[in-house]
């Protein structure tokens, strides 16, 4: 999806922590990414590359978490495990899905010094 | 900047002026300018050499936080002013600025109203909106493919928002990157036309389960195209289960009136939580 506008924006979050923690350097940045969140992981990486050059984070080793997408079957009534967001439920066929899971995009830790 | 479309920021005009960057929201935030230096003030202590301390943070933020905190204070803004808000999003010439026109003339003054108009270049939907009467405020994204809260934000403040009014906001003609910027907007409402494939839905699932209602338009057309209409409500169905469709013809006027009386619902609705909160 906006893999270079999110890309200035992680930047932003770890130069902020960075100017917080008083550190000079950011040595990895672990990132967790929902399997349905509409993100191309690899075209993520390499616009972090691009943005944190010249940044407290140059150089910094990107950690991408991804977790699985997942869906509440409303046919079922059990939590089932979806790949992608028009998927039929895996047991009973239906496309009364919920998502629960799989949709973050977040920052999760960094490793300073 | 998307990679998808290989757009960018830093060009976005407002009825023809800059975007200002300068509306600072919660935290102090490093908003570095393309060309602008590196400050380097969190380097203050010394850097011992060789010797090199590595430590954990802890951050869990998300990364759309700052959009979303924008979005946040225009709901806010919107819910306190019984603003019932609108964020129209569909492929290019599906027929948004047409049916926003008729919308417009069909309500005939009896609700006030305001559009913000985005497009990547021109200020000709704006001027289509001016031409009925109604207040309207271009925004061009210039390589941008979207808008975001923080765009809207300002283009909502040089307008002259009417407490309990209607703001109807036409996205960038895309179907892939405004699913994932919310506005702060009541609904989003997905308009699909019958010159499209009904397989859009499924194209692109991310706009239709983020919209809440799709207006199915160009309907008077059917007659003439092979389009399954029943397919592609049950494609929309298939990635939301939950979307109201409505079956429209701007240009005809078929189905306008279902749409105007949601319309009206919503602001009805949107009018009576701004009194409850006073």
């Amino acid at each position: 999806m906006h893999e270079m506008s999110l890309a200035e924006d992680i930047l932003q979050i770890v130069e902020d922590a960075a100017q917080a923690e008083g550190c000079a350097r950011v040595k990895t940045v672990w990132l967790e990414i929902g399997q349905l969140a509409s993100v191309e992981v690899e075209a993520l990486r390499f616009c972090f590359d691009a943005v944190t050059r010249d940044s407290v984070a140059s150089d910094a080793r990107l950690e991408i978490i991804e977790t699985p997408g997942q869906g509440w079957c409303m046919k079922c009534s059990r939590s089932v495990p979806i790949a992608a967001l028009y998927e039929p439920c895996p047991a009973c066929g239906s496309h009364q899905i919920q998502v629960t899971g799989g949709e973050e995009m977040r920052v999760r830790e960094l490793e300073v010094e | 900047m998307c990679t998808t479309c290989g757009c960018g920021g830093g060009e976005t005009l407002i009825g023809g002026r800059p975007l200002r960057r300068d509306r600072a929201q919660g935290a102090p935030l490093n908003y570095r300018q393309p060309g602008e230096g590196h400050t380097h003030e969190h380097h203050q202590h010394s850097h011992a050499s060789g010797i090199s301390e590595s430590r954990m943070v802890s951050i869990e933020r998300d990364i759309l936080a700052k959009n979303n905190g924008y979005a946040r204070e225009n709901r806010k803004y919107f819910s306190a002013h019984g603003i019932f808000a609108l964020n129209l999003v569909s492929s290019p010439g599906s027929g948004k600025t047409t049916l926003l026109v008729k919308t417009i003339e069909a309500l005939n003054g009896s609700l006030p109203l305001a559009v913000i108009e985005g497009d990547q270049q021109t200020d000709n939907d704006a001027a289509r909106i001016r031409a009925t009467g109604a207040q309207a405020m271009q925004i061009n994204t210039g390589k941008g493919c979207h808008l975001d809260a923080h765009m809207v934000g300002n283009a909502a403040q040089r307008l002259d928002l009417r407490d309990d009014s209607l703001l109807l906001i036409e996205n960038v003609g895309n179907l892939v990157c405004p699913a994932g910027f919310d506005l702060g907007e009541a609904h989003k409402v997905a308009i699909l036309s019958v010159t499209e494939g009904e397989d859009k839905p499924l194209k692109y699932p991310d706009m239709f389960r983020a919209a809440d209602l799709m207006l199915l338009n160009k309907c008077d057309l059917l007659p003439y195209l092979d389009f399954d209409a029943d397919l592609a409500v049950e494609n929309a169905r298939r990635v939301n289960p939950d979307i109201r469709v409505i079956r429209v013809s701007a240009t005809k006027g078929d189905g306008m009136d279902e749409w105007l009386e949601w319309v009206a619902a919503g602001c009805r609705a949107a009018k009576g939580k701004a009194v409850e909160a006073v």
